[in-house]
């Protein structure tokens, strides 16, 4: 009798441990975005509505992909070298497009809205180009939005409380409607950026 | 007479440029060579920035970048980056960097750098960055790296 009981406690402990792990593994995928390696892999209608908030403290919403086509880099401002790469690459695209610049939004989003706020994007952003729309909000409203454009991103904890983020990386092409038009892969030629570009202006 | 002592005048003068040129970009530190250094110019405030540099090990045995720092940040750590189906990953390399014998490693944007996490003042374009590189066999060396806005070697050729 004795052997049923603590077979018994055995088993209900083993619950609780499962329980647990399923909760953790639910909180994390709640915290996530789009799983890794997960592609867009067509073009087509995109995104989901969003009330977030520009850089330079004025709201903002998924019109903000409407009227002309957009680049939309989702990154973070902590990032030390594949951030400030793409978002100096896409100033020099901007400058090569002439004329055309204006034809196309420049938006950076971040990835890591609880330290990215509105004046640490403005602050950033504007060092690189007037031409770029910073975009961030409420913490949980930024994450919203970005698994609705399927952007990877995950909180990575590194030594002494400081934290990095994974996320996507490249640049997402939308057309003049929002929708998905292509990518600039990170490394991509300034050559293959422009094709690119140009090709969604020319069916704008 | 004169063109003799002209020309070893203009001799002189182009040794010792080239001599400039030369320690402006190798450094030798034993067995090691350092060549290409330089660190990224940040925004004002921007939390973080990174530095590069390419280390080739003359020598028959591998050595190892155990650990850098500076004063510019309260941290600085070497970091590798990642690209794994599209998705960035950044992480501390605690164990630091082999170089091997007779190999060079390249630390180059998109992949592994000097990471420089909570600096203390905007790194300016045009100014100067004092880093000691540790060094498992080599030791300790101080290195000065020019801050730039992006990798002026890139356009010389493929490192």
């Amino acid at each position: 009798m004795n052997g049923m009981k603590v077979l018994r406690y055995v088993l209900w402990g083993l619950c609780g441990a499962v329980g647990i792990g399923l909760g953790v593994l639910a909180f994390r995928a709640f915290e996530q975005g789009t799983a890794p390696g997960q592609q867009i892999s067509q073009a087509g209608k995109f995104g989901v509505p969003f009330s977030l908030v520009r850089h330079n403290g004025e709201p903002v919403d998924e019109t903000l992909f409407e009227g002309k086509p957009s680049l939309v880099y989702f990154g973070f401002t902590f990032c030390p070298d594949v951030c400030p790469t793409t978002l100096t690459d896409m100033t020099v695209w901007a400058d090569a497009l002439g004329d055309d610049a204006d034809r196309v939004n420049l938006v950076f989003v971040t990835v890591d809205p609880e330290r990215d706020t509105a004046g640490v994007m403005s602050n950033y952003i504007t060092s690189f180009s007037d031409r770029i729309i910073g975009v961030t909000g409420e913490p949980e409203a930024v994450k919203d939005m970005l698994r609705g454009y399927k952007v990877y991103f995950s909180k990575v904890p590194l030594e002494g409380g400081d934290y990095t983020m994974d996320h996507t990386a490249g640049v997402y092409i939308l057309d003049r409607q929002g929708d998905f038009a292509g990518t600039i892969a990170y490394g991509a030629s300034e050559a293959d950026a422009l094709a690119k570009i140009r090709k969604t202006l020319d069916r704008s | 007479m004169y063109a003799l002592i002209k020309q070893a005048a203009v001799a002189a003068t182009l040794l010792l440029f080239s001599s400039f040129a030369g320690s402006a970009h190798e450094l030798k530190h034993g067995d090691l060579v350092l060549m290409h250094h330089w660190v990224r110019a940040t925004p004002e405030k921007a939390p973080t920035s990174a530095g590069y540099l390419i280390i080739r090990n003359t020598g028959k045995t591998a050595d190892r970048l155990a650990s850098v720092e500076s004063s510019i940040a309260r941290k600085t750590e070497i970091h590798t980056m990642t690209m794994d189906g599209g998705v960035m990953r950044m992480r501390q390399l605690v164990d630091g960097l082999e170089i091997p014998a007779g190999g060079e490693v390249a630390l180059k944007p998109g992949g592994e750098h000097i990471m420089f996490m909570g600096l203390n003042g905007q790194v300016e374009e045009g100014s100067d960055v004092t880093v000691r590189l540790n060094f498992e066999k080599a030791g300790p060396v101080d290195v000065t790296f020019p801050v730039q806005k992006k990798d002026n070697h890139m356009k010389h050729g493929t490192h």
